[in-house]
């Protein structure tokens, strides 16, 4: 049977970490590069960069960090932020990532998913859904809302439809950020989390709110996710990937133990 | 030297990085000419059957292919590499190179675990129980698993042809071996330090699977 995989998400301004990491005897970092190869070191079964620059100078910079990653690093990566066209998957693909994530782009242009699945295969095509709740309307049936631009514009667009259109347009993979559970360190978003993963037949990969091993054992459990995303349980060093695991896999989730 | 074959079957820089890191030299290249002189190949790819064997074809990498494995050098198949080398794919309907007697299959669509559907692809790490003691599987830590992404499996005509099982709502051949040729339907250059040992022992090996 699959693993369920833990994937550490790492946010990326012009070629630095947004937020340092820390590294034993809690040193900060903020090479993505040495990030990476620390998590693949402990484990981490795919990781997942987020380029939060906009700017043309900051994608160059961004693309010379994936090749260095793709030379340190040898499981998945995906890189997401920024992507509008398929020349932009070309570039990063080649660069060495296993995959994109589109997100906002996607929203406004739902033929980028079709495209760049045409032009690269499903699999390397991952859609981001940023989601809140709202009350359930007729035009909101799922009682959740697409939100774009980061959070910050909610588009009346509801969740489950537009998770449901993107996978038959192609996305072979869907990274569900709740915003409401987004920097809680409470937990997960289950209902949301089982509610889409129930509903379409591609992997989907909660995040947004994990401060705890005991989350990420609900949300993979009852929140039926395939994987989880960790962000800063990992970074500041209060908890490790191997802990995370051991933890899993002592309360009966496969997860990959060696490595 | 280790040629990569480039048919035009996804990006094939992530085995070359993968080599680089091993500290063997090797080429990408779908140039025959330059893939002879190759001491040893390595046959990757991802994509649909029927495009791959299409540009097989156009390009005549496919009898180039045939006649390196009939001539004993050590060939390696990943991924969609692992199943064109079957006789014929139920992707496409296409007919595929015949090196290994035996179809590609799909996974069925009803594919469930302990009451619950499995999804398709197959994407993610999984487990491969080796059989035999083959040279390419050498050496592998106990419980190791490898990164696959398919829907599609190949399904040997002899079951003396698979080196190794994986479970996903079935149990498929997730690693064939027959004479010179090995192949795995995972991909050992995104695998971590397991993946990375196969490459390495694949890089030793004569090219004879002295079980």
């Amino acid at each position: 049977m699959l693993s369920k995989r833990i994937i550490p998400c790492l946010d990326v301004r012009a070629g630095k970490l947004t937020k340092g990491i820390k590294f034993q005897g809690n040193i900060d970092i903020g090479d993505p590069v040495e990030a990476a190869r620390e998590y693949y070191g402990q484990g981490a079964d795919e990781i997942v960069f987020y380029d939060i620059t906009a700017s043309a100078e900051g994608r160059a910079i961004m693309l010379d960090v994936v090749r260095r990653v793709a030379e340190t690093i040898f499981i998945p990566f995906s890189v997401g932020g920024g992507i509008r066209t398929v020349e932009d998957m070309r570039s990063v693909i080649l660069a060495g990532a296993e995959k994109v994530s589109v997100n906002t782009e996607a929203v406004k242009n739902p033929a980028l998913i079709a495209e760049g699945a045409r032009a690269f295969g499903s699999q390397c095509i991952v859609l981001g859904m940023d989601v809140r709740k709202a009350p359930a309307t007729p035009d909101l049936p799922s009682g959740y809302e697409m939100v774009i631009h980061g959070g910050r514009t909610p588009t009346g667009i509801d969740a489950l439809g537009w998770a449901k259109e993107a996978e038959r347009l192609g996305a072979g993979e869907i990274c569900l950020n709740s915003i409401d559970a987004d920097g809680t360190k409470n937990g997960y978003e289950l209902n949301l989390t089982a509610l889409i993963s129930s509903n379409v037949g591609i992997p989907v990969i909660a995040s947004g709110g994990a401060g705890k091993p005991e989350h990420l054992l609900d949300v993979l459990t009852r929140g039926r996710a395939d994987a989880a995303l960790i962000a800063s349980m990992v970074h500041y060093r209060t908890h490790t990937i191997p802990e995370i695991k051991a933890f899993l896999h002592d309360r009966g989730v496969k997860t990959r133990m060696n490595w | 030297m280790i040629g990569i074959v480039d048919y035009r079957a996804g990006n094939l820089t992530s085995v070359a990085r993968a080599l680089a890191h091993l500290g063997k030299p090797c080429v990408v290249t779908g140039d025959p000419r330059i893939l002879d002189d190759a001491e040893r190949i390595i046959f990757p790819g991802v994509g649909a059957a029927g495009a791959a064997m299409a540009n097989l074809r156009e390009t005549g990498l496919d009898d180039h292919l045939r006649r390196w494995v009939q001539n004993g050098r050590p060939v390696l198949g990943i991924c969609l590499g692992a199943q064109v080398i079957l006789e014929n794919s139920e992707e496409d309907d296409a007919a595929c190179l015949g090196l290994v007697p035996g179809t590609v299959r799909r996974f069925p669509p009803d594919l469930a675990s302990g009451g619950r559907r499995l999804k398709i692809p197959h994407m993610g790490w999984n487990r491969v129980a080796f059989c035999g003691d083959h040279p390419v599987f050498a050496g592998l830590p106990a419980g190791a698993e490898f990164y696959f992404v398919h829907a599609y499996y190949p399904a040997p005509a002899d079951d003396a042809w698979a080196a190794g099982w994986t479970e996903y709502g079935i149990r498929f051949c997730s690693a064939v071996a027959r004479g010179n040729l090995v192949a795995v339907q995972f991909h050992p250059e995104k695998s971590g330090r397991p993946g990375l040992m196969i490459l390495e022992n694949f890089c030793r090996w004569g090219g004879s699977d002295a079980q």
